[in-house]
């Protein structure tokens, strides 16, 4: 990590840190990430991201590299899609997956908690009505499964239609028989995922890693 | 819940049986006790006196055909084994009447104090107990079941999420404590007050190495009920298995060199070599049999009816290996199970899947309680040599030793960990260390030539009770009091199982994006090894299958059972049938009753039902019902119910109808699951969000 670099950006790196989080190691170690992939450009396309090879085998990539590319992940309440991001809105997507700190309050971990559980379902809900709808969740359960052999369409269809039913008798208990279940809002979402205490799983441990090995590998898959 | 007269009868019954069994025992203790009858030996006695026992001599002049006989001494072991196992049992089924008992206090406990209690009876007069906790019983048959079943339950991801964590509490823990608890013991004996001073370094070293492994089988029966949150559950839980190497080391190390005049530094050296023999050797052997037992799965699909034999005798045969080599047996069998588990499940038939589960949960149970048992009834009859100091120094350091360990280890493991430990669960996880029957049984067996065995007896014996009583019973109020993170272990929903994948997932690839590998990243990998090379070997249908897809099948078949539950649920009922004075010919000879009855249900709302016993289900009785009463007998009856806690409602039914009719009373218990939750929207073509309730009929009927 070059310390040149990080003594000539430090006023910036302060300004990110206290936006996102990290630390200015993390930050550094992330900008020479974001400049490997970006071709030491300033901004990152679509394409870049689509040229990592572990990602490939990836069976919801479309979907990761999608919420990179969000607005709504950028904490500014936009909305739509973007062609190309800058590294201020990379950070701002990767703090998400920060890590809690050590000592914080129940509000603190319940305020990290929906805000992950917002980016997941942001993931879902592509068309951002607010609501998941069957077709949404569909096409995710079809995603996670593709990687698992020829498995129909109807068994996932059948698999997302019983995850659908269960959301719905968790958060509307009984219903009448003529009622109809709109989607999945993300209050609901909150409530079925209350106890998968998505704080401490949904983390990366950002290590002091030497990226030079890895800048090796993919400069040569790239060609 | 069972109506409160029957109820009653049940316990009195229980105390009179269980009584009776004690006594039973008592002429059956000990087995050298009787001499032996050679076999073929008739005993003949007179008809009329009752049987005079195994001493009966056989009579000079006999000549007729004896029509009564009896030989106990050719039975006598393995009805002796019987009786024991079966009073154990007993005295479990005598628990489960007070649920607060169980509750408040674990059963390691009541089972140790009932164990007291039959020993008290037993040295009273003056019988030995079956040495069940000798050392070659206790290793080769009580503790393999154990161990086995939590090997074959350990929940694995979590398991392998925090293998290093395990591991690292495992061996250092246990060394840190052995050594600490050892030198400090050593020198508390210097101090003259106590009268120990004749026990040297290598022997304290030696107990020190006994006392200070943690028991799986004390730990696992106090934290199977307390609820802690994962991680914390899962340290626990692996660091009691895989502490065995250690010990094992520690202790024939110890054992050698208490024998030796004096230790030389290469004996450290081969001890260190030694424990990766150990230990690693033990999970090479248990991977081994694992994947063997895996390969012998894939071509069982003609024998379904010996498929869980495979199991048991892999998983024996790698404890027996193990111990054959002198290298950790515990870590065999658990890494067999581990490895077994996945492959096996996929290939046996679904039958050979329960019943798999079923038998090792029971074996697991059955060896558990007996372990218990005789430390409670071994502790009266064995030679005790009391030594307040050194008795008392050694339930204070091993306390000490480790607290002071589980603090310092987690402050160098918790930078590493994704979820560090705070001090809550380090609190836990230095108070649950419960020590069990392997130290009792690796203390019997210490050589008798080191002087003061029978005060390390005593201390074992003092040092299990405590942990077991007072941390036992302490730790589940302490959990509430302290409040440390809970999980709620039970969630095998759909949507969660989706989105933990998801997160996975999710995880994976944004590592991959950003250069960070964690502990994703291998377990990728090894998925894909697995996916391409393994399961193509030891699969029979190989279809690669999502734990997604899994979970649904499964929650699919349950709920099916369910359905199908609820409609013999009329069954039963209507077989329960007390009283019928007439029996009318209506279709079967077995009873048959129409009744209306209006049921007040817990939540106090009426609910009509009409109930057609002994076959059809309540929605379709309805229109039936109708004309048979109207064309048939025009009889009208009411019923009044009284629901019995919310659980059963007992219904009574009089009818009134005109002379020439057939007037009858009749008694039922119906459950009131089967009147109110059936669901009414049986045609579902495209409603499956319609009605909620019906969540397995809809996919069912869809199908």
């Amino acid at each position: 990590m070059g310390t040149l670099q990080s003594l000539s950006d430090e006023p910036e790196y302060r300004e990110l840190a206290e936006k996102t989080g990290f630390s200015f190691e993390q930050i550094g170690i992330l900008h020479k990430r974001f400049k490997q992939l970006s071709h030491n450009e300033n901004t990152l396309r679509r394409a870049d991201l689509d040229t990592i090879p572990d990602l490939a085998c990836n069976p919801i990539r479309t979907q990761i590299i999608e919420a990179f590319f969000d607005k709504r992940n950028f904490h500014q309440n936009g909305d739509g899609t973007v062609e190309e991001i800058s590294f201020e809105e990379f950070l701002v997507v990767m703090s998400h997956f920060r890590p809690p700190a050590l000592n914080m309050t129940e509000e603190q971990r319940e305020k990290v908690r929906r805000e992950k559980l917002r980016f997941l379902f942001n993931m879902h809900n592509t068309d951002n009505d607010g609501t998941i709808t069957l077709e949404e969740y569909r096409h995710v359960v079809e995603e996670l499964l593709s990687r698992s052999g020829a498995l129909g369409k109807e068994t996932a269809k059948g698999i997302a239609d019983a995850a659908m039913l269960e959301v719905a008798s968790i958060s509307m208990g009984h219903m009448e028989p003529d009622e109809f279940y709109e989607g999945i809002t993300f209050e609901h979402f909150l409530k079925i995922l209350k106890d998968i205490e998505i704080e401490t799983r949904m983390n990366i441990r950002f290590l002091n890693m030497d990226t030079t090995t890895l800048c090796n590998r993919d400069s040569s898959s790239i060609r | 819940a069972q109506p409160l007269s029957e109820w009653a009868f049940t316990r009195h019954r229980l105390y009179f049986l269980t009584i009776g069994l004690v006594l039973l025992n008592l002429p059956c203790g000990s087995y050298t006790e009787i001499p032996p009858k050679p076999p073929g030996t008739v005993t003949v006695l007179p008809p009329v006196t009752p049987a005079e026992g195994p001493q009966a001599f056989p009579d000079a002049e006999n000549s007729n055909l004896p029509v009564f006989t009896m030989n106990y001494a050719r039975i006598q072991v393995p009805f002796e084994v019987t009786l024991w196992v079966l009073l154990a049992s007993f005295a479990k089924i005598g628990f489960h009447v007070y649920h607060k008992i169980t509750f408040w206090v674990p059963e390691s406990c009541l089972l140790i104090s009932i164990g007291l209690m039959v020993g008290a009876i037993m040295h009273s007069v003056h019988e030995e107990p079956p040495a069940v906790l000798s050392y070659n019983v206790f290793f080769l048959f009580m503790l393999p079941p154990i161990v086995l079943e939590s090997g074959y339950f350990i929940p694995t991801r979590p398991f392998f999420e925090n293998v290093g964590t395990v591991l690292w509490f495992a061996v250092v823990g246990t060394l840190w404590n052995s050594i600490g608890i050892g030198m400090s013991l050593y020198a508390v004996c210097q101090i003259e007050a106590f009268e120990v001073q004749d026990i040297n370094l290598q022997e304290n070293m030696l107990f020190a190495a006994i006392i200070s492994a943690v028991d799986p089988v004390a730990v696992l029966s106090v934290f199977e009920d307390v609820s802690v949150n994962e991680q914390l559950y899962i340290v626990v839980f692996g660091e009691c298995l895989f502490n065995d190497a250690v010990t094992v080391v520690l202790y024939n190390m110890f054992n050698f060199v208490a024998e030796m005049p004096e230790v030389e530094p290469v004996d450290v050296f081969l001890g260190v070599a030694r424990f990766f023999v150990v230990g690693l050797g033990g999970m090479g052997f248990g991977v081994i049999f694992g994947f063997v037992a895996s390969f012998t799965t894939r071509f069982t699909s003609n024998v379904r009816e010996i498929e869980p034999l495979f199991i048991f005798m892999y998983s024996y045969l790698a404890y027996l290996v193990a111990e054959l080599f002198s290298i950790s047996s515990i870590m065999a069998i658990v890494t067999c199970a581990l490895t077994m588990k996945y492959y096996v499940e996929e290939n046996v038939s679904q039958r050979s899947c329960t019943t798999i589960r079923h038998v090792v949960k029971m074996l697991g149970t059955i060896s558990e309680t007996l372990i218990f048992f005789f430390l409670g009834v071994v502790t009266i009859t064995t030679e005790h040599e009391w030594n307040w100091g050194y008795i008392m120094f050694t339930l204070l350091l091993a306390l000490v030793w480790r607290g002071l360990g589980v603090l310092v280890l987690t402050q160098i493991i918790n930078p590493f960990r994704t979820i560090p430990f705070n001090f809550k669960d380090q609190f836990i996880l230095g108070y649950g260390g419960l020590r069990g029957a392997i130290s009792f049984a690796l203390v019997f067996t210490l050589p008798d030539s080191i002087g003061r065995k029978k005060l390390f007896v005593t201390t074992t014996i003092c040092m299990i009770m405590f942990t077991v009583f007072i941390q036992g019973i302490s730790i589940r109020p302490l959990i509430e009091f302290i409040n440390v993170r809970r999980t709620n272990r039970n969630l095998e929903t759909i949507n969660v199982e989706i989105h933990s994948r998801l997160i996975e997932h999710t995880i994976a690839g944004v590592e991959d994006l950003c250069g960070q590998w964690s502990h994703y990243y291998w377990k990728d990998k090894f998925l894909k090894f697995n996916n391409r090379i393994l399961r193509k070997i030891l699969i029979r249908d190989n279809r690669a299958e999502s734990s997604i897809v899994a979970l649904y099948k499964k929650l699919e078949l349950q709920n099916a059972m369910e359905i199908l539950d609820t409609v013999s649920g009329d069954i039963n009922a209507g077989s329960s049938i007390v009283s019928l004075q007439y029996v009318y010919p209506l279709s079967h000879s077995s009873a048959c009753f129409l009744s209306l009855s209006l049921s007040l249900s817990r939540s106090l709302s009426l609910a009509c039902s009409l109930s057609l016993a002994c076959s059809l289900s309540l929605s379709f009785s309805l229109s039936l019902l109708l004309a048979f009463s109207l064309s048939l007998s025009l009889s009208l009856s009411l019923s009044l119910s009284v629901s019995f806690c919310g659980l059963v409602t007992l219904s009574v039914s009089l009818s009134l109808c005109p002379p020439g009719c057939l007037s009858y009373t009749s008694f039922h218990i119906v459950h009131p699951s089967s009147l109110t939750h059936y669901p009414f929207n049986l045609n579902r073509s495209d409603g499956y969000l319609r009605n909620p309730e019906g969540f397995g009929l809809g996919s069912i009927y869809q199908g």
